[in-house]
């Protein structure tokens, strides 16, 4: 036997090269993006420095740009998202699960299943649109009075975490049968060879192999909704407010300290609202140049949150995933 | 009374709701235009400071925004930048809505160049005309073709956006219709974009509010302008409350739903607005109006005088004076048949308790 011949190994160099030069490529472009990204973060970074102190975090917002603090957009942020997750993770995870384990495969669910891929791409402010003439005029014209306000769900907390719960539900749902669809088969077999019952199935075996993935998929869709702006204007996010909503429990007096009674468990929900990609907008928009300081610090803020989420969601993920062992 | 319990229980979307109470807290809920936003801001921020058990809340939907959700009776004070147009009030008397329109600041839009543009002294409302009016577009690209004797150099031009109540003004006070403009100019709804957009091109001129100029004095120059009796005047505090910086002067109101004013909050807010107001907008780097116009006002509102002194329409170039001493009326007023927009002498309609 003899050796490769030059032209092979002329080849193989050749190869090698040319597999060389697309990795350094590929690097090239991971450093841009990245630097691209710690350039933009340190310039909020910088930007930002001025402004971030404690106190800015439990200020109201301000007139005066030194003492103009996060509290009610952060506050109006979190309680947002808290509704948006409590309606668009439990309907999402069991949409995608009727659909993936139930549903019969039939026109009407590849017409539903369709929609739902669509539904994923629609504007932002076409979400906005519907919940301002459904949750808003809607339920307003069919249930009461126009204008009288007991029927609507009004320009609330309620409302805009609903609205961007319906926004970000395909996202959930989607991600909910992809990583669904990617248990064995055998799997399920296996269970109803045990005698375990189709809920029993999806409840011990299904939904635990696919959170990993499903959880991947709420926190994108959670990522996306934080810094979502154009749906909350459109039903009426404010743009000033320098209050709380009300704790349940607490007490609430009329103009003059007189008591007139305790909140309630869920009249937070209620509530008018503002939240911190409204907050940033306005003081970047704003004649006082001092203001954008602010903003990015508020921006600043709202990056951190949305890591944070990220991080716990990945450490969720990955404790979850080593207790899956087939 | 808001039953905010009844609310959630209908909607069925809460159901443990039976905790709640049927209390009204004491909101007051303004919104409408952006650019009386800071002033409404600031007022807002000292009432709260004031009274700690009233809670104020301020949107920024825009003026025509803002009276959409005023009409249905949703807000207490709509923020406008221009006075209530005619299919607003027919919108309001349909729902049986009553406004008290006080003016509460002026706004001086600012006509800016570039600070190395030492050519432009002074510019007539037909010059600003000649650059800005529907005809000009891919035409007029030059100075000298707006003056003989400016120089032979490209002209660029910054403005905001048609959405803009100070396209609308700057449109019909300098072209003489409400919109007519030009659209082959850089325009922005963020102002500082148009402030950025002057400051590094040598050669061009731009406009916006007075309180962006204000605090970009250090790259921009304002230019002054020719009014009404022939003479070049610089927008300034002094210039704008005489009446002497016109047409390109605005007045700036609030529209107080007269229902809302049954509100204890509400009436004291209102109150507050207009002993407060000249403060606060001078602080946010408006033209506070005369004191004598926050007096009348006062009465305005204490009389619940309901009703606009334009009867639906725009107008520019308006004195201060002759704005608070009009009648008021809350019928739209038919231009062609008064052929002005003088709005008729019926008496105002006054409404004391």
């Amino acid at each position: 036997m003899t050796g490769p011949t030059q032209a092979t190994m002329d080849l193989v160099a050749r190869r090698r090269r040319a597999d060389g030069l697309f990795a350094c490529a590929g690097a090239v472009l991971v450093v841009l993006c990245l630097g691209v990204l710690v350039l933009l973060v340190g310039d909020l970074v910088r930007d930002a420095s001025a402004r971030l102190h404690w106190s800015f975090l439990t200020n109201y917002p301000s007139r005066k740009p030194e003492q103009a603090g996060i509290l009610s957009p952060f506050v109006g942020t979190l309680l947002v998202m808290l509704v948006t997750g409590c309606t668009a993770i439990p309907l999402g995870i069991a949409a995608g699960t009727y659909l993936e384990e139930y549903a019969r495969k039939n026109w009407l669910t590849n017409i539903i299943e369709i929609n739902i891929a669509n539904l994923a791409g629609v504007p932002s402010i076409i979400w906005g649109l519907m919940a301002l003439g459904l949750f808003i005029y809607g339920f307003e014209k069919w249930f009461g009075d126009p204008g009288d306000e007991v029927f609507g769900l009004g320009r609330s907390i309620l409302t805009a975490g609903l609205t961007l719960g319906l926004l970000v539900l395909p996202i959930v749902i989607v991600a909910t049968r992809e990583s669904i669809r990617a248990i064995p088969q055998g799997i399920r077999e296996a269970s109803f060879a045990c005698g375990a019952s189709r809920l029993e199935t999806v409840r011990h075996h299904v939904l635990p192999y696919s959170l990993p993935g499903v959880l991947t998929g709420c926190i994108i869709a959670m990522s996306r909704a934080i810094g979502e702006t154009a749906p909350l204007v459109t039903i009426g996010a404010l743009s000033y407010v320098a209050f709380l909503p009300p704790v349940p429990g607490s007490v609430v007096k009329d103009i003059d300290g007189n008591v007139m009674g305790h909140a309630g468990l869920f009249d937070w929900l209620h509530s008018g609202f503002t939240v911190l990609p409204i907050q940033m907008f306005n003081w970047v928009s704003r004649p006082d140049t001092r203001f954008q300081a602010n903003a990015a610090a508020a921006g600043l803020v709202l990056l951190t949150v949305t890591l944070l989420m990220n991080g716990v969601a990945i450490v969720l993920r990955n404790r979850m995933r080593r207790n899956i062992q087939w | 009374m808001k039953l905010i319990n009844v609310k959630s229980v209908a909607a069925g979307l809460v159901l443990l709701a039976s905790g709640a109470t049927a209390w009204a807290q004491a909101v007051v809920k303004c919104d409408g235009s952006s650019t009386v936003f800071p002033i409404a801001e600031a007022v807002a921020e000292e009432f709260q400071g004031a009274n700690k058990n009233v809670q104020v809340t301020v949107g920024m939907s825009g003026t025509g925004g803002g009276f959409k959700k005023f009409v249905r009776g949703e807000t207490d004070i709509s923020n406008a930048s221009r006075p209530i147009q005619a299919k607003e009030m027919e919108e309001a008397a349909k729902n049986g809505i009553e406004y008290i329109e006080l003016p509460i600041a002026f706004d001086a839009l600012t006509v800016v160049v570039n600070k190395g543009n030492t050519f432009l002294k002074e510019v007539t409302t037909d010059d600003l005309k000649k650059m800005w009016n529907s005809e000009a577009q891919g035409k007029v690209m030059k100075w000298n073709q707006v003056r003989a004797e400016w120089p032979d150099e490209a002209i660029t031009l910054f403005g905001p956006g048609s959405d803009s109540g100070t396209f609308e003004y700057f449109t019909e006070a300098a072209c003489g219709k409400k919109g007519d403009s030009r659209g082959d100019y850089t325009a922005s709804e963020d102002d500082n974009t148009l402030v950025t957009g002057v400051s590094r091109d040598k050669h061009a001129l731009g406009y916006f509010g007075y309180a962006y100029f204000v605090a970009n004095q250090d790259k921009l120059r304002a230019v002054p302008i020719v009014n009404k009796a022939g003479k070049a005047i610089l927008p300034g505090e002094a210039a704008v409350k005489d009446g002497t910086y016109n047409p390109l002067s605005r007045p700036l109101f609030i529209y107080v739903n007269k229902k809302s004013l049954d509100k204890p909050e509400v009436r004291k807010f209102a109150e507050f607005f207009m002993t407060k107001g000249a403060e606060m907008a001078a602080e946010v780097k408006y033209v506070p109006l005369p004191a004598s116009a926050y007096t009348k006002d006062l009465e305005r509102l204490n009389a619940k005088q309901v009703g606009t002194a334009f009867g639906g329409h725009n107008e520019t170039g308006l004195h201060i004076d002759d704005l608070m001493s009009r009648p008021l009326s809350t019928q739209v007023i038919d231009k062609k048949k008064e052929g002005g927009a003088e709005p008729s002498t019926t008496p105002p309609k006054k409404d004391g308790k």
